[in-house]
């Protein structure tokens, strides 16, 4: 990307002077329809002629050696075709943005579940009945550590020490030294992982449900021996990703493996319980959190240590800690993490890596510091937002703490909060809760093309839309820059032989890929300054008229010859100057049966400084997601793992509990500050979906709390924890 | 999926001649073909009674009811008789699966649905239900959802049933027809077997036999009935632990209570002695709590369900409460009002 631009200075607000009505609109997604009518194809619902279904095989060792196979019993099923496995089989699926394959373990095993061979038959009923009459024979090496508290560790070394915690803690005139837990959880996805592979000749064609389409392709061609140029992959539709299909997996190799020996489209679509198995999981956590203040509410020390797990090898550890480098101010400072390395499944990026469980800890920390100090929450959490960062002295971009505590406060009536244990109804305890939220804002280097003619703009690049609204956003980008109403605009997705972009991950998708439209429109409009005979920064585009320097044309005159332009970006000085990341408050009401210890969540309310608001539906949409995936985290969501062999035991979602439709309440409200993050990107915006579940749990915790006289600090907050609580205290 | 034959019986005679040792009757489905997906069941042959006349119909037998055993859970919760006499009934259907399960779930189906223990689910473990004497993974194993009365060495799966618990303190029977066309009816406790050595056999039902109703007693008249259901949910969650109640009081005394236990046993569970302390006694805390420690008496748990004591406990007496009078009749957990 030679000519791409980078994001070297603060750039100006463009997408505030063109006036057309469309950036920020809450339209409809343009695959709203498709997807409702059953229309968009997902990847799952291609019938190409020939093609023949695979199921994986798992592994049911926890550690070894696969020594045999014997296929007899499922070789005698009509329609069997075949038993595919060898060097290229992956160990687990490729971390996010690792544009390389896996671990390709050969015969080894590394966890009860591992995908080892792939079943191919002419039904997908012959092939899961065939894949489950292979036996395997293994040579197993028992004793593999499962726990991740009795595991061996390691510590990487990018720890964080500033000042001296231990002499902040022992001068504090108050301070907290608390230990929580998080479970592991998964990413739960509505669409199950699927992959349909095709070959022509030595030409591969991959229907994926992927999120990163770019990084997958390199993926794929390095797991199979192939070149980059060989391989294809498509994924224009997704049925949620959550950072499960980041990178390819079992599926997407095995189906391309045993495509290319039988020579015809293999499809495999994983089980449910196989998504479980053999996808990347969120890592429990085990947490230790450390404060210290003046009487005054000011911090003098933080301290977040946090012990992850995930197996040997891979590279990813989730960043506990992430919010707690920036957060608030204190002149002494710890963070430090350990790795367990034990035999579950491996642990990747799931929704808000860090943050989503990193935040309990420092946010319900702040709420029991905050009453140890007789300080509103909410106050001192105002009294201690940092100048600049606190680790790198990095100035902040906008930075919307303070505000959304305030109007957030204002909002809710956060003024009526009584005194924990104090508000009844009947056997309910009421209670309120707050958290901020923070999430790193990223710009990730991405490329788009935007075509101009006539009939309309055609944007064109590989970015994925996973359910979140990219097919919307960017059609409004290009829309708003061309001056087209949003029916001229179409909006192609997701096709490796597209313009590379970020790919939907780390809520970086919107703003990354969103650029490059806006790159390539305003090169569009350069153009047709050119054409009109204005300079560059005179020219409007106005609902089909071109105006400039006291010229003016309609667009279509113009465009006697088409525009196509591409643009690309990347990141540069005003990463390392400043820091953006983006801020909000979360509100949360519950009630608390003091009977039973079910928690009901009655208001929730998040305000969110998100940097310009592309679209306000899918916006709120994406917040609205993060918040009820709060709630989930705080009171639901909970991998369990069989101790003997670490396996996840109970498999599916009615046993893997996200929250229904009754655990969130009506009155669920999402507010954006008016904000613009001049130093993020050149179109002013953040991301959205991962700040809304970033801290949100933690307030429904304090809200738990402030009902009920109690904190719990291993989540989540299920019926029996609390109850536990009531009987400490006799009641 | 193993491949199987389907049936669509046109009689029960047809259905009954169709039974065999790897065959299966098919209702709503909506728990058969799951565990046929996973392999966990897998009949050659599957009987389709769900379309057979008369199976479908609430008729009333005398004082009480009888309940078809192709009635769907949805419409036998929305029934204006079972509102009215027997809201115990509809309360626990509502609190159970979801609406579109409960609109495909049959009464019979429901009553016979399988364990939720996640290792019968998980065909690379052992288990004794699934798997005669291979031996049981749940123990030692994750035992959050395991029940812990009536259990044995051999088997610790709780029944899920939430429309059974009612029945139970209903205290219902279930008729079931013999292939040779002769009908018998037995009590819940008679149809459902603890599993001691033999977790794969859970009911008296032998081969060819199929429920056909269950039947409701009169009305138990000017009682109080309420169904308390803990879950880690809302809703859409099988039962940590669940408490049916029938309450009739006599003057200031109980004259009689039928309480059934959900999420605590191998099948609905009835102690027919806490029940004794109850009746004629005068209500309070002191009682209640005597009560629910009786029922809890031989319970066996771990550390991982030792919560549903405690649960059980309070749930139990909370139910007493309210349906003595000494606390406010609520709504449980099911409902609660959107703040003011
Ligand atoms: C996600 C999920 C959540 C659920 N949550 C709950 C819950 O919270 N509470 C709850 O109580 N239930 C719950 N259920 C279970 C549900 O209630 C049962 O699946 C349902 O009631 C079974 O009825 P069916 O007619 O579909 O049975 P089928 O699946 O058709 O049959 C179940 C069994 O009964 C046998 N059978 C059926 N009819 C007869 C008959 N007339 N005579 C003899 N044998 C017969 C079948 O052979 C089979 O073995 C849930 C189910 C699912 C899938």
């Amino acid at each position: 990307m030679s000519d791409s631009f980078t994001m070297n200075e603060a750039q100006p607000r463009l997408l505030d002077t063109t006036d057309q009505g469309l950036i920020g609109a809450p339209l409809d997604r343009p695959e709203g329809a498709l997807k409702v009518s059953g229309q968009a194809t997902y990847t799952a619902e291609y019938h190409p002629e020939g093609m023949c279904h695979g199921v994986l095989v798992r592994a049911t060792i926890t550690r070894g050696t696969v020594t045999g196979f014997d296929e007899t019993a499922a070789a005698a099923l009509p329609g069997y075709l075949g038993l595919f496995h060898g060097p290229e089989f992956l160990r687990n699926p490729a971390q996010g943005m690792a544009g390389k394959a896996p671990t390709q373990p050969g015969d080894r095993v590394a966890y009860h579940g591992q995908p080892i061979a792939l079943v191919v038959a002419e039904s997908f009923e012959t092939a899961r009945d065939a894949a489950a009459r292979i036996v395997v024979h293994y040579d197993e090496q028992p004793g593999a550590p499962v726990d991740p508290e009795t595991a061996p560790s390691e510590e990487p070394d990018d720890r964080t020490v500033q000042g001296d915690l231990d002499a902040a803690m022992r001068k504090g005139a108050a301070t907290l030294d608390r230990a929580y837990t998080t479970p592991g959880h998964a990413a739960a996805a509505m669409e199950p992982h699927a992959a349909l592979a095709e070959w022509e000749g030595d030409h591969l064609t991959l229907h994926g449900a992927l999120q990163m389409i770019r990084y997958n392709k390199a993926e794929l061609a390095d797991a199979i021996g192939v070149k980059p140029e060989q391989v294809r992959v498509l994924a224009p539709y997704i049925g949620g990703g959550f950072g499960s299909k980041l990178g390819i997996s079992a599926e997407h190799i095995s189906a391309a493996l045993a495509a290319r020996a039988l020579k015809r489209p293999v499809r495999v679509v994983m089980a449910r319980q196989t998504v479980f198995d053999a996808i990347l999981r969120r890592t429990e956590t085990a947490q230790r959190l450390r404060l210290a203040a003046e009487t005054d509410g000011k911090l003098t020390a933080i301290g977040h240590e946090d012990r992850i797990s995930n197996l040997e090898g891979e590279g990813f550890a989730e960043p506990t800690a992430a919010a707690t480098q920036f957060l608030y101010a204190a002149p002494n400072r710890l963070v430090r993490k350990t790795i367990s390395r034990n035999h579950r499944t491996p642990s990747g990026s799931v929704r808000a890596p860090g943050e989503a469980v990193g935040m309990f800890a420092l946010e319900c920390g702040m709420d029991e510091l905050a009453e140890t100090l007789g300080i509103c929450p909410v106050e001192l959490r105002l009294r201690n937002i940092p100048e600049k960062h606190p680790e790198t002295g990095q100035t902040f971009t906008a930075h919307a703490l303070a505000q959304a505590l305030r109007e957030g406060a204002q909002a809710f009536g956060w003024d009526k909060r009584t005194e924990p244990g104090t508000r009844r109804e009947g056997e309910w305890l009421i209670g309120m809760g707050v958290a901020s939220a923070a999430r790193t804002n990223m710009l990730i280097a991405s490329s788009a093309r935007v075509t101009l003619t006539r009939d309309g703009a055609l944007v064109e690049t590989d970015m994925t839309d996973i359910g979140t609204g990219s097919y919307a956003i960017l059609g409004q980008i290009a829309g708003e820059m061309l001056g087209l109403p949003i029916d001229k605009v179409s909006v192609h997705l997701a096709d490796s032989d597209l313009p590379g972009a970020s790919g939907s991950g780390g809520s970086f998708g919107a703003s990354s890929a969103g650029s490059a439209v806006f790159l390539a429109a305003r090169k569009i409009r350069d153009e047709l300054a050119k054409r009109l005979g204005c300079a560059p920064e005179d020219v409007r585009v106005d609902r089909g008229q071109v105006t400039g320097d006291n010229k003016k044309a309609a667009l279509a005159d113009l465009l006697v010859e088409p525009i196509a332009m591409e643009a690309s970006i990347e990141s540069g000085e005003t990463a390392k100057t400043h820091f953006s990341s983006g801020f909000g408050a979360h509100f949360a009401e519950v009630a608390v049966s003091e009977i039973t210890g079910e928690v009901r969540v009655r208001r929730i309310l998040g305000v969110f400084g998100v940097g310009r608001v592309l679209n306000e539906k899918t916006a709120r949409s994406q917040a609205v997601g993060g918040m009820i995936w709060g709630v989930g985290s705080a009171l639901h969501e909970e991998l369990s793992h069989d101790p003997r062999t670490g396996h996840i035991v109970g498999r599916d979602l009615a046993n893997y509990h996200v929250p229904s439709h009754a655990d969130i309440p009506a009155k669920m409200e999402v507010r954006f500050l008016e904000e613009r993050d001049d130093h993020a990107n050149p179109i002013q915006s953040k991301g959205i979906g991962e700040l809304g579940i970033s801290g949100a749990g933690a307030a429904v915790i304090n809200a738990i709390h402030n009902a009920t006289g109690l904190r719990v600090y291993d989540f989540p907050a299920t019926p029996d924890k609390i109850v536990q609580g009531f009987m400490e205290h006799g009641r | 999926m193993r491949e199987f034959d389907y049936v669509r019986a046109d009689s029960l005679d047809h259905a009954a001649a169709q039974a065999g040792p790897h065959a299966a009757l098919i209702a709503g489905g909506t728990n058969l073909l799951d565990l046929m997906k996973l392999q966990v069941m897998v009949p050659e042959r599957v009987i389709d009674i769900s379309r057979l006349d008369g199976l479908d119909t609430i008729e009333a037998d005398g004082p009480g009811l009888r309940i078809g055993a192709m009635v769907r859970n949805a419409d036998l919760a929305a029934d204006p008789r079972i509102r009215a006499d027997y809201p115990v009934l509809a309360r626990a259907l509502l609190a159970g699966a979801s609406g579109q399960i409960r609109n495909k779930a049959s009464t019979g189906g429901n009553l016979l649905q399988r364990t939720r223990c996640p290792y019968f689910y998980d065909t690379a473990m052992a288990c004794n239900k699934r798997a005669p004497g291979s031996g049981c993974a749940a123990e030692g194993g994750a035992s959050r959802m395991l029940a812990i009365l009536g259990t044995s060495k051999d088997c610790r799966a709780a029944h899920p049933s939430d429309m059974a618990v009612a029945l139970r303190a209903l205290e219902a029977r279930v008729a079931i027809r013999a292939p040779n066309g002769t009908e018998r009816i037995l009590e819940m406790d008679q149809l459902y077997r603890l599993p001691g050595d033999r977790p794969d056999l859970e009911t008296e039902l032998d081969e060819g036999d199929i429920i056909t109703a269950v039947l409701l007693p009169a009305p138990a008249l000017g009682s109080s009935q309420s169904y308390r259901k803990i879950r880690d949910r809302a809703s859409y969650a099988f039962a940590l632990v669940s408490v049916a109640a029938v309450v009739t009081m006599q003057d200031d005394r109980i004259g009689k209570a039928s309480l059934a236990f959900g999420g605590l046993a191998p099948r609905p569970w009835k102690d027919a002695q806490v029940d004794a302390m109850l009746a004629g006694q005068a209500p309070s805390e002191a009682l209640f709590s005597k009560a629910a420690d009786t029922l809890l008496a031989e319970a066996v748990s771990d550390a991982g369900n030792e919560f549903k004591r405690h649960l059980a406990h309070r749930a139990m007496i909370a139910v007493l409460r309210e349906a003595t009078g000494l606390a406010p009749a609520s709504t449980g957990t099911d409902l609660v009002g959107e703040p003011a």
